[in-house]
This record gives C-alpha cells, sequence and structure tokens, in this order.
C-alpha cells in the first residue's frame, strides 16, 4: 500500500466506519457497499482537495469514482 | 418528445431494475379507518382481512377519535373545504393563525408557522434562512426530506456520524470561520427508535456559537413528561433555534407540518419558504381536526402515558420472547433480522397471521441491518400486543432465530 493509499484508507475509516464495522482494504466498495452513503461524499472530496491541493469537479466525483480507495487514488492522480 | 416505444421501454427497464432489487413498493389497500384493526385487501385484489396494524404513526391514537372527526365536520361546515389560495394572497384563516400560536405555545418557542407537510417544511426552511457564507452540520441518519432541505440550499454541507458527539464537535470546530452553523439532527430516528442527545448537543451549539435544528416529528405529542417532545426530553425547552414538525403522526395523522423557533427565523420563512409561497396550507377541515387533537393533549397526558407502558410492554415481550431489538425507549421499536430476504419473509408470515408489520432493508437502511419495524400506539390494547407477540414468537420459532445472536443469525441467513 502507497502512501496516497494509506492516508486515504485512514480517513475513511476515521471519518465513515462506527466501532463495530470492519476494516475496509484498498478494494472494499464504499458506497455501493453502504459504508459511505453518497450524501456523506462531500466531506470525503473536501478532504482530498485540501490534502493534495486539487479541485475535483463535480461531473467527475461521482459515486463509481469514490466508490473505493483504490478507485480514489485514480482520480486524485489525474488531477496532480 | 413523444412518448415513444423508446422512451416506455427506458422506464420500463428501470422498473424492472427496482423489481430486481427488490425494493418495488406495492401499496396494501385498507378499507377501514386507521386503527389498531384494519381491513386490509392484499395483495390487490383478494379479499379482506383483519389484522393489527403494528406500523402506523398513530403513535397516540388519535387518527379516528370521535372527538376529532367531529372537529373535523365542524370546522368542514364552519370554514368550507378549499381555499383556493397560497397564504399571503387570500388562503390564511383565523383558525390557521389559531394552530400556529397553539403549536408556539406547545412547543415552547417564539413562533411558528404551517407548512402543507412537514416535508415541505424541511425542503423550505434551509434555504430561506442559510446563504453560501453558511455551513449545515447534519447527522447521517436524518429524515429524507432534511436530506432534500439540505440538497436546495447553498449553504456548505457537512454531516456527522449518527449521535457521535466528539465527531460533531470535530467538525464545529472544521467549521468555526463560517458566518452561521446550523448543527441538524432528528429528535426520534425513525428507523432505530432511538433519540438526539439534545442536552449534548445543545451545550455544543453554545460553546461553538452554532443553531439547533430539530426535526421532531416522531416525537411531538408524546416524548417528553408532557409529551412536547425530545426537547422536554433533554430539559431544553426554549433552547432549540428551529423545530421542525408533522400532523401526519402522532397529532391526528392527517397531513400537514410547520416550522417552529425564533421569532425571526419563522419570519424569513414567511418571506421566503418557497413551499410557504407557492402552494396552498393545510384544509380548514384538517386545520379544525388538529386544533382539537392540541386541545385533548393539552388536558390530559393519559394517551401519552398509555403510550409509554404499552411500549415498554412490548418491548419486554420481544426481548423476552429472545428477538434481538434495537436499543431505544420510544415506541419504534426495531427488530433486528440482519438479512433482507429474511425480514420480508418474515413480514409475509406474520401478515397470514393477520399481523401487519413491514420489513426495511438496504437501501432504507445500511446493508445487513435489515429489520422488522414495529409502531407501537395508544390506540394497541394488552390483547392486540399478545396476539401480536403470539405471532411473532410463531414465526420466529419456524425460522429458528429466537435466542440467536447476531453472528448465528447471520451464519444461518446470509447478509
Amino acid at each position: 500500500m502507497d502512501e496516497m493509499q494509506k492516508s486515504i484508507r485512514e480517513y475513511v475509516e476515521e471519518e465513515y466506519l462506527e466501532e463495530d464495522d470492519d476494516e475496509v482494504d484498498v478494494d472494499t466498495p464504499l458506497i455501493s457497499g453502504g459504508i459511505v452513503d453518497s450524501f456523506s461524499m462531500v466531506s470525503l472530496k473536501r478532504f482530498l482537495e485540501n490534502k493534495y491541493n486539487i479541485s475535483i469537479p463535480d461531473d467527475k466525483a461521482t459515486p463509481e469514482a469514490f466508490d473505493t480507495v483504490n478507485k480514489i487514488c485514480s482520480l486524485v492522480r489525474e488531477f496532480l | 418528445m413523444a412518448y415513444s416505444e423508446k422512451v416506455k421501454e427506458i422506464y420500463l427497464s428501470q422498473l424492472e431494475e427496482i423489481k430486481d432489487s427488490g425494493i418495488f413498493k406495492e401499496e396494501r389497500f385498507i378499507h377501514s379507518s386507521q386503527a389498531a384493526d384494519i381491513e386490509v385487501e392484499f395483495p390487490s385484489g383478494s379479499s379482506l382481512k383483519q389484522v393489527i396494524n403494528m406500523c402506523a404513526n398513530n403513535y397516540l391514537g388519535l387518527s379516528s377519535h370521535p372527538e376529532v372527526v367531529k372537529a373535523a365536520h365542524e370546522g368542514l361546515d364552519s370554514r368550507g373545504y378549499g381555499m383556493s389560495s397560497v397564504r399571503f394572497i387570500c388562503g390564511t384563516q383565523d383558525i390557521h393563525r389559531d394552530l400556529e400560536k397553539k403549536m408556539t405555545e406547545f412547543l415552547g418557542t417564539e413562533d411558528t408557522i404551517l407548512f402543507p407537510s412537514c416535508m415541505d417544511a424541511n425542503a423550505g426552511v434551509f434555504e430561506a434562512v442559510l446563504t453560501n457564507e453558511d455551513v449545515m452540520i447534519s447527522d447521517r441518519l436524518v429524515h429524507a426530506s432534511i436530506i432534500d432541505g439540505i440538497r436546495l440550499c447553498s449553504a456548505e454541507h457537512d454531516t456527522f456520524k449518527h449521535s457521535n458527539m466528539e465527531h460533531l464537535e470535530r467538525k464545529l470546530q472544521l467549521h468555526k470561520d463560517k458566518r452561521l452553523k446550523v448543527v441538524i439532527t432528528d429528535g426520534v430516528f425513525s428507523m432505530d427508535g432511538d433519540t438526539a442527545k439534545l442536552d449534548e448537543m445543545v451545550a455544543l451549539c453554545e460553546k461553538y456559537d452554532a443553531m439547533i435544528f430539530l426535526d421532531d416529528s416522531h416525537a411531538s405529542g408524546f416524548i417528553g413528561k408532557t409529551g412536547m417532545g425530545t426537547h422536554e426530553k433533554y430539559g431544553v425547552v426554549g433552547k432549540i433555534d428551529i423545530i421542525t414538525t408533522t400532523f401526519g403522526k402522532a397529532l391526528g395523522g392527517a397531513s400537514g407540518g410547520c416550522v417552529s423557533g425564533r421569532k425571526e427565523i419563522v419570519e424569513m420563512c414567511r418571506q421566503k419558504a418557497r413551499p410557504y409561497l407557492f402552494s396552498n396550507t393545510i384544509a380548514p377541515v384538517v386545520i379544525s381536526g388538529v386544533l382539537r387533537v392540541m386541545d385533548i393533549l393539552s388536558k390530559s397526558t393519559e394517551r401519552r402515558d398509555k403510550l409509554e407502558k404499552n411500549a415498554k410492554y412490548w418491548r419486554n415481550g420481544l426481548a423476552e420472547a429472545g428477538f434481538i431489538l434495537k436499543e431505544g425507549n420510544t415506541p419504534i421499536v426495531p427488530i433486528m433480522l440482519f438479512n433482507a430476504k429474511l425480514s420480508q419473509d418474515v413480514s409475509n408470515d406474520l401478515y397470514e397471521e393477520g399481523i401487519y408489520a413491514v420489513g426495511f432493508f438496504f437501501p432504507v437502511v445500511p446493508k445487513g441491518q435489515a429489520r422488522i419495524r414495529t409502531q407501537i400506539s395508544a390506540g394497541h390494547e394488552i390483547h392486540h400486543l399478545d396476539k401480536a407477540l403470539d405471532a411473532f414468537i410463531k414465526v420466529g420459532k419456524k425460522y429458528e432465530i429466537l435466542g440467536r445472536t447476531k453472528q448465528e443469525i447471520i451464519d444461518m441467513y446470509g447478509l
């Protein structure tokens, strides 16, 4: 797991998981798996934009693009 | 564009997808008044079945109360059927203002404005009082109508983990520089039946100079010692800046809602809230019924006391039988089954036994948290609850889930 995967995974766990939830890995479906609801994606998008100093256009910030840690990393790399 | 075959196909395939995912909703036709005992036609076209209703929001059993029905008749005779106008043109009667005053008094606030529904109140209030300089911080389990209201508002939006005060505090710190901050919560969460920690939330809001918004639709009339709502239960009457609630549940169950709270906020809604400005308000016949409901509640707490007793009896009975329940102390008692299909099967079997209780599963509740949600009423007598309990136990035995742990049920039926 690289640095980006690690810090995004940490943020997801801290921000979205409840105490009795299992840990997530880089391919765990977050939105389609019901861990992150699409409405709460807003804070994830803001975290990515602040952390990596990028701007993700709304049409790219789709539930599909945010569905796993790996997909989020690919999205972030597009804008780095 | 014409309604071509192509258009039709698009909708048909979407409807198929809904059916395939198991969330296609079908109505059950009730041929009687809303009450503990109802006559139901289900599936459509089948003969009528007498069942006990365990899933209505008729918490105080006032939906078909003779005095409320009589008051509605009198209202129909004296104030007519429709207003044919929005409030600020020629659609306001004296009784609309009477109800607004009564609700202000009942909820312990400064002023109240009626809306056609609480859905409309929630859809309209945020946009009317916040701008893009502000932030809304909502509990992750708030009702869908609040989410719609948040979407319609230009203020920034953030969420906090359900009832997690540490997480809320972090979010208040994060957004401390915003012009206005509003913390948003339900009073009673309708899927879990738990209550918001309003005393702690008010303290945090005071510390961080934030307002607090409360949707008390599943509480008004019966939560708290005199039934004022969740704010009474937590000793914070007068400290909630915005309360929305409905007349479609405990308070007669017909329709309509309101925003109640700080005078200036209510006035902003009167000037700017779009569902108030562009839709007729609650019909006079319903207003007359709700006014009588408020009279009944002001005279005695008998109904909310009976509801509390019934809910305890029901919860204890289910727990003793070995069902897994969501912790809580409200008339909403969810029986956890975890697996979506199991919740549907149990609901169908209960119906065969004469018990009307619905299964809920993803996306209405999180994945792996399927359940039967039961809602207790002051209209239930002990014999209703005993009969329902017998049916639950019979069905529970059939599926061998009584006395099982969560993990055992998941091992048997999957998630």
